[in-house]
């Protein structure tokens, strides 16, 4: 038993070991400021995500009266969620079909309805917060956490544009290559505004991906409590049963 | 039931034929189950050939369409990328082209390809079927699953888990701008 | 005996029933008047545990088939209908999900009791066996459920391992149309796969199981010591000295560890369902596009350290099978334990320094196997220029060789090192 012990230690710190290297990913990313309980962030998330976001991107999965779960009613959402002509039962969808969008972006903008169970949280609220400037690329934009990317930066008036520009660290034999971002300048938003936009947008994203994440948290609670009661009740009637084998 | 310890000869042969019978019948009975897994009349008929415009690619660009449910790439090599082919001589298995991955007229071609500027290329690796990543920078093909290489004609690098080349479909031009993959007739 | 013969001493509605139907006969041979030895130990839950996994794939699938379809257009969009829109859909999804994975936990738990006490060894060679064919069927259970989803790890992963068959000389490539029923994996696969999946192997598990359990009750169970507790009986009764009767003892035990179970199970479940992208991958989350590869893939953990055998072998005259033959090996190699054992003891408690040796490497290399099986190849870095012979080659695919070396001399070696060991005399009794 004692050197099966030993077996089981060894395998779980590597385990261990092995999970957190899993948890590191490449780029550096922000830790998103969020509070899925927090009606009002969702809600504020919800307006800039109909509001821009669903102009190209698609939500398909979800069903406008589904935002009854961020504290709105059907007549706010018809209010003020809603485009002419939809139904507050219709699903998240653009008005232009994917081959359409094919067509003028060269790539179909994916549908946003998991996007954060895709990418996570963190990776959405750097991401939305370093684009650059980059005269390169087709759109005029570029990103340092998703470089390359299709879209372009849609906030831009809010947060305002940051020019790139290149450092190059001659060492032996090799360079260094960094690319130094300034601070945006000329939006409508300081930095801490446009960081809370983006920290609602995100945390609406999360509570899309998955609607009864605080429903399922609340009720596991619950669960829990009764299972340490029929823990402790079964390990009695255990030991009432078992006193008699010796 | 008899006790006899003699072999009841009659019993004994006709115990074998009916054995073999019904182990025939069985087997007979498989062979539609077994069929009705085989690919359905629908989906041998979307392999037809498709049509592609090939004129908006840039140099240095690659093109995915879809065949047959399957990703085809066509590459717009650039001159660079063409001189560098020969570079990997050394570095793939078959710098001659002896393989058969490509359509027959291909063959010994080192470029792989009816024109030097268009490579052609079923996007799927020869391992296990994954679709390599194009990279650019270190021109060469690259599959996220296991690591293959390819080089621009599609050659398998040396050390690597692919055995074979990429499959370079049939394919013909229409005209200067247009290919049709999946045949190399000209279809009227 | 004619049924006229019956001796029924139940009266009543019972006494009714069993005229008819063998039911209080049954509860007495499997459960009353079934002895167990009475020293099992916390490795001796994994079976019920494993029992109890299997009850709740089959309920929670049942409800997840009157929801979900099997149709490579609306498949990846019913999975998120059921998290969304169906009553406690995300509750029963996720049971399931994570079921799974905890199958895979008890399973391996409850082999690693069979090797570590010698359970597979004479005369419970066909217990062994037709465990290890569950285990087969229980890895193409997950495999046809992993597609389900329709997710881009969902196609990819199936993509790369009907391909696997693709290898397989000569009839390879008809092999793996065959399998698919296209020649891509497609709507055709989706469908078959769900067939497999909801009925095909859960009625060949279900079948297996109760052979399992009865190959066992003829026998009788192993225990921590490797002692046959039939060999000491009590004179007056007949009743092995060292067993108790399953019911109730190891009822309630089992409820016990069953209530620790579903503790940790719902703590999952509830709290961390993805378990950090090991139980629900989120390249998942993305529908399937069958013509762009994921830049990472990696199958489920409970299947990498097969994986990574597959993927430490290099091809052999431009040909993947020996990759294949030898992920295929690692698994049938189980198969041979009974007769690969030449020890002159069952359990660990009495076994040499040889043994405990090869048993820690093996399941060392298995984890570290399981570990690389999740990783890219370039996971440590390369080996530099000027190192003879493995100059410039990745050192995890290295090490995925070495340890698949050791993983396959553990099978190799044992009819050696078991039979050289020094080992202790086993007792008589159990010893508590």
């Amino acid at each position: 038993m004692k050197s099966v012990i030993t077996v089981l230690a060894a395998l779980a710190t590597s385990l261990a070991f092995s999970m957190s290297a899993r948890a590191h990913g490449e780029a550096q990313l922000d830790h998103a400021p969020i509070n899925p309980t927090d009606a009002a962030s969702l809600q504020a998330g919800a307006r800039t995500f109909v509001n821009n976001c669903l102009n190209c991107h698609s939500a398909s999965l979800v069903r406008y009266n589904q935002l009854k779960g961020i504290g709105l009613t059907e007549a706010q959402i018809k209010e003020n969620l809603l485009f002419t002509g939809e139904k507050v039962g219709d699903m998240m969808k653009v008005a232009a079909s994917a081959r359409d969008q094919r067509e003028w972006f060269g790539n179909a903008p994916p549908d946003l309805s998991v996007e954060a169970r895709v990418r996570g949280v963190d990776w959405l609220y750097t991401y939305l917060r370093r684009f650059y400037r980059d005269p390169s690329t087709a759109t005029g934009w570029n990103n340092t956490v998703f470089p390359n990317v299709a879209m372009p930066h849609v906030l831009w008036n809010l947060q305002g544009m940051s020019q790139a520009r290149v450092e190059v660290e001659h060492g032996e034999g090799h360079e260094m290559k960094t690319i130094v971002i300034e601070p945006p300048t000329g939006g409508s938003m300081t930095t801490a505004e446009y960081d809370r936009t983006i920290a609602d947008l995100v945390n609406f994203m999360g509570w899309m991906a998955e609607p009864h994440a605080i429903e399922r948290r609340n009720l596991g609670f619950l669960v829990l409590i009764a299972l340490s009661i029929l823990i402790l009740l079964t390990y009695l009637l255990k030991a009432a049963y078992w006193k008699d084998v010796h | 039931m008899s006790t006899s310890p003699s072999v009841d000869r009659q019993r004994r042969n006709l115990l074998i034929g009916t054995a073999a019978a019904g182990g025939a019948a069985g087997l007979a009975v498989a062979v539609p189950f077994v069929e009705s897994m085989q690919p359905s009349e629908r989906a041998k008929a979307m392999g037809a050939p498709v049509e592609v415009d090939i004129s908006k690619i840039a140099p240095g660009e690659r093109m995915t369409l879809e065949w047959q449910g399957k990703p085809v790439w066509v590459l717009h090599r650039t001159r660079a990328q063409i001189e560098g082919i020969a570079k990997s001589d050394e570095l793939v298995v078959d710098p001659g082209v002896e393989q058969a991955q490509q359509p027959s007229s291909l063959k010994g071609n080192k470029l792989r390809s009816e024109k030097p500027e268009f490579f052609v290329a079923v996007g799927v690796c020869t391992h296990l079927g994954c679709s390599p990543v194009y990279q650019q920078d270190q021109d060469r093909f690259y599959c996220p699953c296991h690591g293959s290489k390819f080089d621009l004609a599609g050659r398998v690098y040396k050390g690597v888990p692919a055995p074979t080349n990429l499959v370079v479909p049939k394919y013909t031009y229409l005209s200067d701008s247009k290919l049709l993959i999946g045949t190399d007739k000209k279809e009227g | 005996m004619a049924a006229a013969d019956k001796i029924v001493t139940t009266t009543g509605l019972l006494g009714w029933v069993d005229e008819r139907f063998p039911l209080t006969k049954l509860f007495r041979e499997h459960m009353s008047e079934y002895y167990a030895p009475k020293n099992f130990n916390f490795f001796y839950f994994f079976g019920a545990l494993s029992l109890l996994v299997l009850v709740n794939q089959i309920l929670t699938g049942i409800f997840l088939t009157m929801h979900y379809k099997p149709d490579a257009a609306s498949a990846f969009a019913s999975v998120e209908y059921i998290m969304r829109e169906v009553n406690f859909g995300w509750l029963i999804r996720y049971m399931h999900s994570t079921g799974a994975s905890a199958f895979f936990i008890v399973v391996y738990l409850h082999m690693f009791r069979g090797l570590i006490y010698g359970s597979y060894r004479k005369p419970r060679e066909l217990i062994w066996i037709f465990g290890v064919i569950i285990f087969l069927m229980l890895m193409g259970e997950a495999f046809f459920g992993y597609l389900l989803p329709w997710g881009q790890m969902s196609f990819w992963g199936a993509q790369v391992i009907v391909n696997l068959f693709g290898a397989v000389p000569f009839i390879g490539p008809d092999l793996s149309v065959w399998i698919r029923g296209d020649f891509v994996v497609s709507d055709a696969t989706l469908n078959r796969f769900f067939a497999f999946h909801v009925i095909a192997l859960p009625l060949a598990i279900c079948g297996l199981v109760a052979a399992h359990i009865m190959a066992l009750h003829e026998v009788g169970s192993n225990n921590p010591d490797g002692v046959e507790i039939k060999k000491t009986k009590d004179p007056v009764t007949g009743h092995p000295l060292d067993g108790i009767p399953f019911h109730p003892y190891y009822t309630v035990k089992d409820l016990f560890g069953v209530s620790v179970f579903l503790f940790v199970f719902c703590a999952i479940i509830f709290f961390a369902p993805e378990m950090g992208g090991y139980f629900l991958e989120a390249n998942n989350f993305i529908p399937a596009n069958p013509m762009q590869t994921p830049p990472h893939i990696a199958p489920v953990w409970y299947f990498t350290p097969f994986y990574s055998i597959l993927r430490a072998v290099p091809p052999v005259f431009e040909s993947q099978f020996p990759g294949v033959a030898c992920m295929g090996l690692s698994v049938m190699a189980f198969f041979l334990m009974p007769w690969l054992d030449r020890g002159a003891v069952r359990s660990i408690r009495y076994r040499g320094a040889h043994f405990k040796t090869w048993l820690a490497l093996f399941v060392a290399s298995l984890f570290i196997l399981g570990y690389l099986g999740t990783q890219p190849t370039d996971v440590w870095g390369r080996f530099g220029e000027g190192v003879p012979l493995v100059g410039g080659s990745e050192r995890a695919t290295w090490g995925a060789r070495l340890f698949s070396l050791v993983y396959f001399l553990y099978f190799i070696l044992m009819p050696w090192y078991t039979r050289w060991d020094k080992t202790k005399p086993e007792p008589t009794r159990v010893t508590g």
